[in-house]
């Protein structure tokens, strides 16, 4: 998809750019965003590492089992139809590693918690209500820090790049919650 | 409000720091591995980066972003949206780097501290590469019957986007 999606934008840019009468800058743009965005990479790396450092001494040091452990009754009200204790593990460890925004952590324990589900769900090929819910929060972000964002806000110059997370916090559980709500009614029309 | 926001950075490196001491952590190994990790990840989105950061520069350049903000100024106005970050909406859901270029297009145009670009922050920060997720999750079990996923998934999306143009207004005024 992202194919037709970039090969657009291209194609549109020059045809647009034709019509409004813009075409040089148009060419000259992408030469100096393929200059710039060194530039803009290499100032975002270093609070991108600061930040990857940081959550991987939570990780190691059991604040993630332990915030997982807290999560549990969150889970068991959420995912009413997993039996597996494996299979919530999984889930706990998942939305843990994506609230301290360990990406590479979140995803291995998510499709683990995917693949028990799918050994509950005897419906094949068919999401179970459990997986639609796991799906829906894993696509909406919960994070403590969202580091990329804030290596990008630094890079730019930002006077203080953390002023934002307090609002992105509340707006990412409005987001949540509202995901939730609505796959739980969804979920009542048809039962499987 | 704007306390807490500065108060949040501190503590938490304090707690992940004196945690990794009480569990015994090597925290400097620790932090070097997770550090180098950031760099992998970087480097690994740099050539997506490249490819959409120059298509929505031409996109830019070419006077087609100012035509769809226009376009949608009466629609975004009615939730009191600034209508320069609808191309960020628009590809946040589809793509990871693709909503990172327009991203750093806004910041680079309105710059960060503005009204646009805290929405902006603020989107990005609150929301998913919601179809990548879908695609990612369901096709490691073999999944084609989603029911609802979309629709709730969408629904999320939606919410973190109205709400970030209420609580930028909310915590930093116009």
């Amino acid at each position: 998809m992202m194919n037709y999606i970039w090969g657009s934008l291209i194609v549109l840019s020059v045809v647009v750019s034709i019509f409004t009468g813009k075409v040089s800058e148009t060419s000259t743009a992408a030469m100096n965003s393929a200059k710039e965005c060194v530039e803009t990479v290499l100032s975002m790396v270093g609070v991108m590492c600061f930040w990857m450092g940081l959550m991987e001494i939570a990780n190691r040091s059991g604040l993630l089992d332990k915030f997982a452990r807290m999560l549990s009754p969150v889970i068991k009200f959420l995912f009413k139809d997993v039996k597996s204790e494996k299979a919530k593990k999984a889930i706990s460890m998942n939305m843990a590693a994506n609230i301290f925004g360990i990406g590479n952590a979140a995803t291995p324990f998510g499709l683990a918690a995917m693949e028990e589900m799918a050994r509950e769900n005897k419906n094949n090929g068919l999401a179970s209500n459990s997986m639609c819910m796991m799906v829906v929060i894993n696509t909406a972000s919960i994070q403590l820090i969202p580091t990329t964002l804030l290596a990008f806000r630094s890079a730019y110059n930002s006077q203080n790049p953390f002023e934002v997370v307090p609002a992105i916090w509340i707006t990412s559980i409005c987001s949540v919650v509202l995901g939730v709500l609505s796959a739980k009614i969804f979920e009542k029309r048809r039962s499987v | 409000m704007e306390y807490l926001s500065i108060l949040c950075v501190p503590s938490i490196i304090l707690i992940v720091i004196i945690s990794g001491f009480l569990g015994k952590v090597k925290v400097y190994d620790a932090f070097m591995d997770g550090a180098k990790e950031g760099l992998v990840t970087v480097f690994k989105i740099f050539p997506a980066l490249v490819g959409l950061i120059v298509s929505i520069g031409m996109l830019r350049a070419s006077g087609t972003l100012e035509i769809i903000t226009n376009v949608l100024k009466p629609l975004t106005d009615l939730i009191n949206m600034p209508s320069e970050v609808v191309p960020l909406a628009l590809m946040r859901p589809l793509s990871g780097s693709g909503a990172v270029a327009v991203l750093t297009d806004i910041f680079e145009n309105y710059g960060t501290d503005s009204f646009i670009g805290r929405c902006a922050s603020i989107m990005m920060g609150s929301t998913e590469t919601t179809f990548y997720t879908i695609a990612i999750y369901y096709g490691a079990v073999g999944i084609n019957k989603v029911r609802h996923t979309i629709k709730s998934a969408l629904i999320a999306d939606f919410t973190g986007m109205i709400c970030a143009a209420i609580f930028t207004l909310v915590f930093f005024g116009k």
